[in-house]
This record gives structure tokens, sequence and C-alpha cells, in this order.
């Protein structure tokens, strides 16, 4: 459109010279080739305006653009070591899991092998080929078995309880891979940013859409809850570090 | 102490292996009349409807957070005394804090042992009767 009226108006100039040159009115050539410069030099400082514009604009947003700064040199590292962290806890749960499995395994298989070894006595008592001295045995070690049944038995139900604890680890780790996504969504909306930024077509569209991707009404971060405590980390004094740390401090709030 | 096995519990976390962990700890200590809802949203109303006898949740939570429904619970005159024990993973203080001005009875972190579980419960309910 523009460049059609400048076509327009090159045409026009053109005409209006040769009209003069045919006139022979050099004075009157002279007068329209300045002013065609003029137009050329107009549009020229118009456009070296815009770019300067544009590039000053881009620089103040990328010096205000601290969070990228602020991903790369905090949070990133952070994040390594969150997803270290949820390493360690997988490790250890699949390693206390593990335990139970190999303690109730022993557990069970000798009061499995204890049972088959008395049920073949027990038979044979049945069957009258006991004397009354192995009988007396027998009767004393079926006593044992039962006393080694109640006690192995909750040994193994102690065992379970100790497995389904460890399984706590699913939510914790979870917690901590859901922080650290938020995170690359966030470095990933940070670099569209700045690859917005550096095409230098800033858009009053684009620059509306990014302002609706925040999300609305934040909650602060008490509420919002902020997650399991990382250990080894610098704000370490903020948080409490285990059951004894709650009831101590709830015990000084007067509960 | 003896406490009422038949007790109504409503167990509130976003993950469902939490829930089945806790719902299985109950279990084992007697307590089979359970149910869950995943975030302060979805339980809510399962309160409201009434016959609760107590409140499990966690804090950290996608919609409504835990501390938003405690302080949902004790804003509404019909639930305002239902215990409530919060079992999460929040462990700064001042959320403790926030915690305890907002009204809970219990406060364990996650990771935590059955045995906790059980004295917080016991606890809990030995204060609610002399409450009585």
């Amino acid at each position: 459109m523009e460049q059609e009226q400048r076509k327009q108006r090159y045409l026009e100039m053109a005409q209006a010279i040769s009209e003069r040159i045919g006139a022979g009115d050099m004075e009157g050539v002279e007068r329209l080739v300045d002013e065609l410069t003029h137009i050329r030099e107009t549009e020229l400082f118009r456009e070296l305006g815009r770019l300067t514009r544009e590039l000053h604009e881009s620089l103040k947003t990328f010096r205000l653009d601290s969070r990228l700064a602020e991903l790369t040199e905090h949070e990133i590292p952070d994040a390594r070591e969150r997803l270290n962290y949820v390493i360690t806890m997988t490790e250890q749960a699949a390693h206390r899991t593990l335990a139970v499995i190999e303690d109730t395994m022993e557990l069970t298989s000798s009061l499995v092998s204890r049972s088959g070894e008395l049920r073949s006595a027990w038979s044979r008592f049945r069957s009258r080929q006991m004397s009354v001295d192995e009988f007396r045995q027998l009767s004393h070690q079926l006593d044992e078995f039962f006393a080694q049944v109640e006690q192995q038995g909750s040994q193994v139900q102690d065992k379970l309880t100790e497995a389904l604890m460890a399984q706590g680890y699913q939510d914790l780790t979870g917690q901590i891979i859901r922080k650290v996504i938020r995170l690359v969504q966030d470095v990933e909306e940070s670099l569209i940013e700045l690859v917005r930024i550096s095409g230098s077509r800033k858009t009053a569209e684009n620059s509306e859409a990014a302002d609706n991707s925040k999300e609305p009404a934040q909650k602060d971060e008490v509420t919002a809850g902020s997650g399991p405590r990382i250990p080894g980390r610098s704000n370490d004094d903020e948080y409490v570090h285990d059951q004894d740390d709650v009831d101590a401090l709830l015990s000084s709030l007067g509960f | 102490m003896d406490l009422d096995k038949n007790m109504k519990i409503l167990i509130v976390d976003d993950f469902s292996t939490m829930r089945r962990i806790i719902k299985n700890l109950l279990r084992e200590l007697g307590f089979t009349n359970t149910y869950e809802a995943d975030d302060g949203t979805t339980a809510l109303p399962m309160l409201k409807k009434g016959g609760f006898d107590f409140l499990i949740t966690d804090w950290n939570m996608p919609g409504m957070t835990g501390i938003e429904l405690l302080r949902a619970v004790r804003a509404d005159p019909d639930l305002a005394t239902l215990p409530v024990l919060m079992v999460t993973a929040e462990a700064k203080r001042e959320q403790i804090i926030a915690a305890a001005q907002a009204g809970v009875n219990g406060y364990i972190v996650k990771p935590f042992t059955a045995n906790t579980l059980k004295e917080k419960i016991e606890r809990i309910f030995e204060r609610v009767r002399a409450g009585d």
C-alpha cells in the first residue's frame, strides 16, 4: 500500500520533471530534483529512527528480563540438586522395600520348612507309628512352633508395614519433580520471549499474548506450599528437620 | 484408650499412593470407615454433606490446598469443631505456625512412621474428649 503510494508519487514527480525539461524551465527542474531528494532523505531518517527505537526497546527489555539470568544462575543448579535428591530417595525406597522382601522371604521360608517337618511327624502320630517318648518330644516341638509362628508372623506384619511406608517416596519425589517441570516450562517461556525480542518484531499482539500466559491471582508461597525440604540447602534453618522439631515448635506455641 | 473404630474418616491427598498408605495404616489401627478425596475442592462438599468424624489432609495440592481446606472447615459452623490432622511434606516453620493459627489439631511431616500416625490420632482424640 505504502509502496504503491510511493510509486505513484515518484511517477508524478518524474512526469513533472520531464514536463519542465520539455518547457526548458531548468530552475523548475532543479527545484523538483531537490524535492525528490528530500522525500528520499525523510524516508531514510524515518526508517533509521524506527530501527533505533526498536533496538533501544529490545535492549531495555533484555536488561529487564533478569528472569532468565535468575533461572540460569540459581534455579537450574537448584533443579539439578532436586533431581539428584529424587534419585537418592527412589534408591533408598527401593532398597528399603527390597530389604523387607528379603527378610520376609527368610521369615516365611523357615516357617514353611519347619511346618513341613512337623506335619510329617504329626501324620506318623496319626497313623499310630509314634512312641510315647517321641510324642512327648513332638508335643514340645509343636508348642515351640506355635510360639515361632506367632513371633515371626508379627515380624512379617511389621516388615509389611515398613514396605507400605517406604512407598511414600512416590508422593515426595512426585512433588519435587512437579516443581522441576514447572521450572522447565518457565525456562521455555523465557527462551521464547528472548527469541521474540531478538526477532525484533515486537507487535502489540505478541506482548498481549505473553501477558495473558501469566497465571491469574497467584497464591502466596506459604498457602500454595513449597514441597519437601531438600537437605543441604542454604535456607535450611527455615525448615523443621523431623517430627520432633514439629512437636517442639507446636508445643512452644502452646499446643 | 478406646477410640471409636467406626468413626468416619476423610483422607485428602493428591497422590493416590499416599492415600493408600494412610488408608492401610488406619486399617491396621482398626479404622475401616475411610473415604478419599484428591484435593480441597472435592473434599469440602463431602465434608459438608456431613457425617465425618475426622479429617486427615495433605497441604500441597492443586486446586484447593490443605491449609485453605482447614480454614474453610473452621469457617463453617457445622464443621468448625471437626478434628483435623495435617500430614504433609511442607516443613517450613512459618507453615506449621500458620496451620496452628488456622486451628489444626495435629501436624505430621512426611516421611512419617506408622507409630507417629497412631500417636497423633490418639492424642487428638484424647484432647477432643477432655474438651467435651
